[in-house]
C-alpha cells in the first residue's frame, strides 16, 4: 500500500491503494466515480476510457502510480458545471444512442478526446478514432452521428 | 367499446390505494400481463392483492411517477412500456418520471414466464391501467365541481371544464381520486387517436445514461460491503480436486477464501437454472484489484469429471439428464456433426412423399451449413450484489427473468421466499445471457458464509471461460429440381451440440407438397443457452443462404422467388400448422423490394444479397450491400422491412432494428467461439471479435409496414436474417457460396 496524491475532475484527491493497482479501480473502488466502466481488463474494449491530460486513455491499463501530477478527467468531470452538459453529451441525447448503455461513457469520453484534437474529423477519422470503443448493442451509426453533430454544433 | 377490456381482467389486476401524505397510487399485476389476456382473470383472482408489480404514482406536488416493471437490458422497455401507461393517462409526458421498479418478495409467488413478448403483453393492461388513474382523476374533478364528466377534457395532466372555467392538475385530484371506486368501464382510445404512442420518443433514461451515474449492478455499493470473485475450473469437463489458499490469504485486503457447491446434491435445475460448475472457490476481499490479486495465488487442483447424473425440471416433471466426461473440441464437434447428418434421426415433419420426388428428381441441390458456438459478452461482465441475514435475502440483480430464480434461490441458498428482496438493476446487456441467474446463488453462498453484503464480480474472462454460449449447429437443405426447373420437395435435417436449430413449421414448410424435416441432438457438457432469437439464429441463415442458391439454379430473381414461394403458400398451404403469416411476409418483402430499390445496380459498385425471416411474432427482411476492398468486405448499406404490428416507438425502434443488424452483421463474419480440450481459446475481447466501429455498416435504413396489429417483439426478429443476407452479398461480390459461420474465415481460406 503506497500513498498518491491525484488530480481527478479538477480536485486534488489521496488515496492509499497497492502502486499496481489500475486507475479504473482507484476509479471506481476507491474513489467511487462509477461512471468509468470496467469491460474487459486488456483494454481491449474501450469502457474505461478517461483522459489523462486531456489524451483518451485505458484506466484499465494504467497503473495509479504512473499517474503522478497528470490531470485526470472522468465522465463525471467533463463539464465544468453540474447543469450544464457537454455537447457531445447533448449531441449523445439528440440522437437517442444509446441501448444497454453500459459502454456510452467510454465512447463518449473518445469522443470528447477526439473533437478537442481533431474538431473537424471525418467519418473515417472518426472510424478510426472509435474503433476500440465496443459497442454490442451496435449503436455505432448514432454514436458516428452524434460525433458528427457535436463537431457541427462547436463550430457555431 | 370495441377496445374495451372486460370487467373481471380489468379489476383483478388493478389496485387503486391512497398514499400516506395524500396523493394516489394505481397498481398493476404484471404477471397478469405477462400471461394471454384469456388467462388472465382466471389466474389473477388467486392472486392476493399485494402482488402488484408496476405503479404509477400521483403525489399532491403533481409529480407523476410510472414504475416500470419489466428488467431493462437496452431494448428501452423504460420508456416504450411507460408511454403505453401514459397514452392513456394523459399526463405530460415530458414531466413524467420513470423509474425502476423492484423485485420485491409478493412478486416472487408468481411463476409465470415472459421471455421477448414484453410490448404484445403490455398492450392493453398497462394501457388500461393508465386509463383508469385518468378517469378517477376525472370524476374526482366532475364531483369537486358538480359537472357531469362528459364536460370534462384532460390534457398535459390537467382537467378542464371548459363552461365553468375551471381547471386542476393531477396532483391536485389525486387525493380525492384514490377513493373514489374503481371506473366500470374503461374503453381504450383507437390507434388513431393516440398523440404519444406511434411517435418517436427518446430514452427516458438518456441522461442518467450520458452522464454516467450509477444505474448498473457493478456501480452498486453499500456499507460494509466485499468484493468476492470465483475461481472455476480451467475447463468443460474438469472439476475441482483441492486448494491451497495459505499463500493468497496473505495477500492484502483478503478476508476468506473457501470453496462452495452452488446447486445441492439432487437439485433439479428448472429451465434457467444452467451453470456451468457446481463446485467454485470464493475470494472474498476489500477491493477488486486485491481480490484479483489474491486470486491468481490459490494453487487450485482439477480433475477429469465422471459421467455426471443431474437432475432436471422438465414439461412433465424431473428426469435424469447424463453431464458426459470429457474435454470437448471444436474440432471434433465439426466431424461429429458432419458424421450425424448422414445417420437415421428423428423426423419432425414429413409432407406428401419426399422420397418419391428425390429419386424422381432431374436435378439435386444439397448444401451444408455449419456454425460455431457464440459467446454472449453483454458489455456488463456478469455480476451481482448480496446480503443474507436471519431476517432477509438482499439482492442487486442483474436478471432478465427474475421470477423463475425463485425456486433456485429458496431451494439452493435456504432462504425463506418471503425474506428474498431483489432489486433490479440495469443491465448492461444480455442477449439471453442474464436470462442464467446462477450468479446469483453463488453471490448468495458467499453473502451467507462472511456475513457480510459481497459483490460478486466476473472478470470478462470468467464469462467468456465459464460461460452459457449458443450452441454449435449444423444443417443441410436438400432440394429436388424437375425437368422444367420446378422445385418438387426439400428434405432438411438440422442438429447440434447439445441442441438442434431446427424449425420444422417455420417457411419454406408449407409451400412445397413434399417436404421432410427431420432433427437431432448430441450431449455436451458445454453449458449452452437462449441467445439473441435462439435456434432462429443459425436456422434462417441455413434456410436464407439455401434459398438464394436455390433461386440461382432454378434460375429466378431471389427475392421474387421467395414471394412466389409465399403465395404459394398463401393459395394453397400444404400441412395442418405452418409457423408464419404468408401475406405478413408477402407485404415485408414487398415494402423490402421497393424501398431498397431491387433491381437497379447498388451504391459504389456494391453488390447486393437478400435474407428474410420470421419469428417472435415479428417479420423481417434485409437488403445488405457490400463492397470489398483489399479481400475485405465492408457493408455500404442496409435496407430493412419489418413487420412487429403497430409501432410503439419508431425512435427506439429503428434504434434497435440497427443494433440487431450491426450484431448480426458481426457475427456473421466474425463470431466464434472455439473449444479446444475443453477450454475456450478465446478467453478475452481481444481474441473473442466482436463488431467494431469501422466495420459497421455506412447507412442502416429501417422501414416499418404501417398497420395496426398489436405490437410484437423487435429485439430479436430482426437479427436471424442478416447472417444470410450477409452471405449472400458476399456470394455476388466475390463469387463464392459461404457455408460455414464465420464467414470471414471461409473467405480467407482460399
Amino acid at each position: 500500500m503506497a500513498k498518491f496524491q491525484l488530480k481527478v475532475n479538477g480536485k486534488p484527491l489521496q488515496v492509499e491503494a497497492d502502486p499496481s493497482t489500475p486507475l479504473l479501480w482507484v476509479l471506481r473502488d476507491h474513489l467511487h466515480l462509477v461512471g468509468t466502466k470496467f469491460g474487459c481488463g486488456v483494454g481491449a474494449c474501450g469502457a474505461c476510457t478517461v483522459h489523462l491530460n486531456g489524451r483518451a486513455m485505458r484506466s484499465c491499463q494504467l497503473p495509479v502510480s504512473a499517474v503522478g501530477a497528470q490531470a485526470v478527467t472522468t465522465i463525471e468531470g467533463i463539464v465544468s458545471t453540474e447543469k450544464e452538459m457537454h455537447p457531445v453529451q447533448k449531441a449523445w441525447l439528440e440522437l437517442d444512442v444509446a441501448q444497454c448503455g453500459y459502454c456510452q461513457t467510454g465512447q463518449i469520453m473518445s469522443a470528447v478526446a477526439l473533437l478537442k484534437s481533431n474538431p473537424n474529423p471525418t467519418e473515417a477519422e472518426i472510424e478510426s478514432a472509435m474503433t476500440g470503443n465496443i459497442c454490442r448493442c451496435g449503436t455505432y451509426l448514432r454514436i458516428k452521428a452524434a460525433i458528427q453533430q457535436a463537431a457541427k454544433s462547436s463550430k457555431k | 367499446m370495441k377496445n374495451a377490456n372486460n370487467n373481471q381482467s380489468r379489476r383483478s389486476f388493478l389496485k387503486v390505494t391512497s398514499l400516506t401524505g395524500g396523493g394516489m397510487m394505481i397498481g398493476f399485476s404484471w404477471f397478469a400481463n405477462l400471461i394471454p389476456n384469456e388467462a388472465i382473470a382466471a389466474a389473477t383472482d388467486k392472486m392476493d392483492w399485494v402482488e402488484l408489480t408496476g405503479f404509477i404514482k400521483i403525489t399532491p406536488d403533481n409529480q407523476v411517477k410510472i414504475f416500470n416493471p419489466n428488467p431493462e437490458f437496452g431494448t428501452n422497455v423504460m420508456t416504450s412500456l411507460p408511454m403505453m401507461v401514459n397514452e392513456e393517462l394523459e399526463a405530460d409526458w415530458s414531466k413524467v418520471i420513470v423509474e425502476m421498479g423492484d423485485y420485491d418478495t409478493p412478486r416472487f409467488k408468481s411463476q409465470f414466464t415472459g421471455g421477448s413478448r414484453a410490448m404484445a403483453m403490455a398492450w392493453k393492461p398497462l394501457r388500461t391501467a393508465g386509463a383508469t388513474a385518468r378517469l378517477l382523476l376525472m370524476q374526482a374533478a366532475a364531483n369537486e365541481w358538480g359537472v357531469p364528466m362528459s364536460e370534462l377534457t384532460v390534457s398535459k395532466g390537467v382537467v378542464m371544464h371548459k363552461a365553468s372555467n375551471k381547471s386542476a392538475n393531477y396532483g391536485a385530484l389525486a387525493t380525492a381520486a384514490a377513493k373514489l371506486p374503481k371506473p366500470e368501464k374503461v374503453e381504450l382510445k383507437k390507434n388513431a387517436e393516440f398523440t404519444l404512442l406511434g411517435t418517436p420518443q427518446k430514452n427516458k433514461v438518456g441522461k442518467e445514461i450520458v452522464g454516467g451515474e450509477s444505474l448498473f449492478t457493478l456501480d452498486y455499493t453499500m456499507e460494509g460491503m466485499l468484493i468476492a470473485m470465483v475461481i472455476h475450473p480451467p475447463a468443460f469437463g474438469m472439476q475441482l480436486k483441492s486448494f491451497d489458499a495459505a499463500e493468497a490469504m496473505k495477500m492484502p485486503g483478503i478476508k476468506a477464501i473457501f470453496d462452495f457447491q452452488v446447486y445441492k446434491d439432487g437439485y433439479a435445475k428448472a429451465g434457467f437454472d444452467t451453470r456451468a460448475f457446481n463446485k467454485l472457490i470464493a475470494v472474498v476481499g476489500n477491493s477488486t484489484w486485491e481480490v484479483m490479486n489474491a486470486r491468481k495465488k490459490v494453487a487450485a487442483q482439477w480433475e477429469p469429471i465422471q459421467d455426471t447424473k443431474e437432475m432436471v425440471m422438465a414439461r412433465g416433471g424431473k428426469r435424469e439428464e447424463i453431464i458426459p466426461a470429457g474435454l470437448e473440441s471444436t474440432e471434433t464437434h465439426l466431424r461429429l456433426m458432419h458424421e450425424m447428418q448422414k445417420k437415421p434421426t428423428r423426423v419432425a415433419r414429413k409432407d406428401g412423399d419426399p422420397e418419391t420426388a428425390f429419386k424422381n428428381a432431374t436435378k439435386i441441390l444439397e448444401r451444408t451449413y455449419t456454425a460455431p458456438f457464440l459467446a454472449h459478452n453483454p458489455m456488463e461482465p456478469i455480476s451481482c450484489v448480496a446480503h443474507i441475514t436471519d431476517e432477509k435475502a438482499f439482492f442487486v440483480a442483474p436478471i432478465q427473468i427474475p421470477e423463475m430464480m425463485k425456486q433456485n434461490i429458496v431451494s439452493n441458498l435456504d432462504i425463506k421466499p418471503e425474506h428474498i428482496e431483489m432489486k433490479l438493476a440495469r443491465m448492461g446487456g444480455g442477449f439471453g445471457r442474464r436470462a442464467y441467474g446462477h450468479y446469483i446463488v453463488e453471490a448468495g453462498h458467499i453473502s451467507k458464509k462472511v456475513k457480510a453484503p459481497v459483490k460478486l464480480i466476473y472478470t470478462r474472462e470468467d464469462d467468456l471461460t465459464n460461460g452459457i454460449y449458443r450452441p454449435t449447429y449444423i444443417m443441410t437443405y436438400k432440394a429436388a429440381i424437375d425437368k422444367d426447373n420446378n422445385v418438387t420437395a426439400i428434405h432438411v435435417i438440422g442438429g447440434g451440440i447439445p441442441e438442434s436449430p431446427l424449425h420444422e413449421n417455420r417457411f419454406p414448410a408449407g409451400v412445397f407438397d413434399n417436404y421432410l424435416a427431420e432433427s437431432w441432438d448430441m450431449p455436451s457438457n458445454i453449458t449452452i443457452g437462449a441467445y439473441r432469437a435462439p435456434r432462429s439464429n443459425f436456422n434462417a441463415s441455413a434456410e436464407q443462404s439455401f434459398l438464394d442458391e436455390l433461386a440461382e439454379t432454378v434460375g429466378k430473381d431471389p427475392l421474387d422467388f421467395r414471394i412466389e414461394m409465399l403465395k404459394k403458400a398463401k393459395a394453397n398451404p400444404v400441412g395442418k400448422f405452418n409457423d408464419y403469416d404468408a401475406s405478413r411476409f408477402i407485404a415485408v418483402l414487398e415494402l423490402l423490394k421497393e424501398k431498397s430499390n431491387w433491381g437497379s445496380p447498388a451504391t459504389k459498385n456494391a453488390k447486393r444479397g437478400v435474407s428474410a425471416y420470421f419469428c417472435h411474432a415479428s417479420y423481417a427482411a434485409h437488403v445488405v450491400d457490400i463492397t470489398m476492398k483489399n479481400g475485405q468486405p465492408y457493408v455500404e448499406k442496409v435496407v430493412t422491412a419489418m413487420d412487429c404490428g403497430f409501432v410503439v416507438n419508431p425512435e427506439g425502434a429503428k434504434n434497435m432494428v440497427e443494433g440487431a443488424v450491426v450484431d448480426g452483421i458481426g457475427n456473421a463474419l466474425y463470431g466464434e467461439l472455439i473449444l479446444d480440450k475443453g477450454a475456450t481459446v478465446q478467453k478475452n475481447l481481444n481474441s473473442y471479435r466482436i463488431i467494431r466501429h469501422r466495420e459497421a455498416p455506412k447507412k442502416i435504413d429501417v422501414h416499418f409496414v404501417q398497420n395496426n396489429i398489436d405490437p410484437t417483439g423487435l429485439g430479436e426478429p430482426p437479427f436471424p436474417p442478416v447472417f444470410a443476407a450477409v452471405a449472400n452479398a458476399l456470394y455476388r461480390a466475390t463469387g463464392k457460396r459461404l457455408y460455414d459461420q464465420p464467414y470471414i474465415k471461409q473467405l480467407n481460406k482460399a
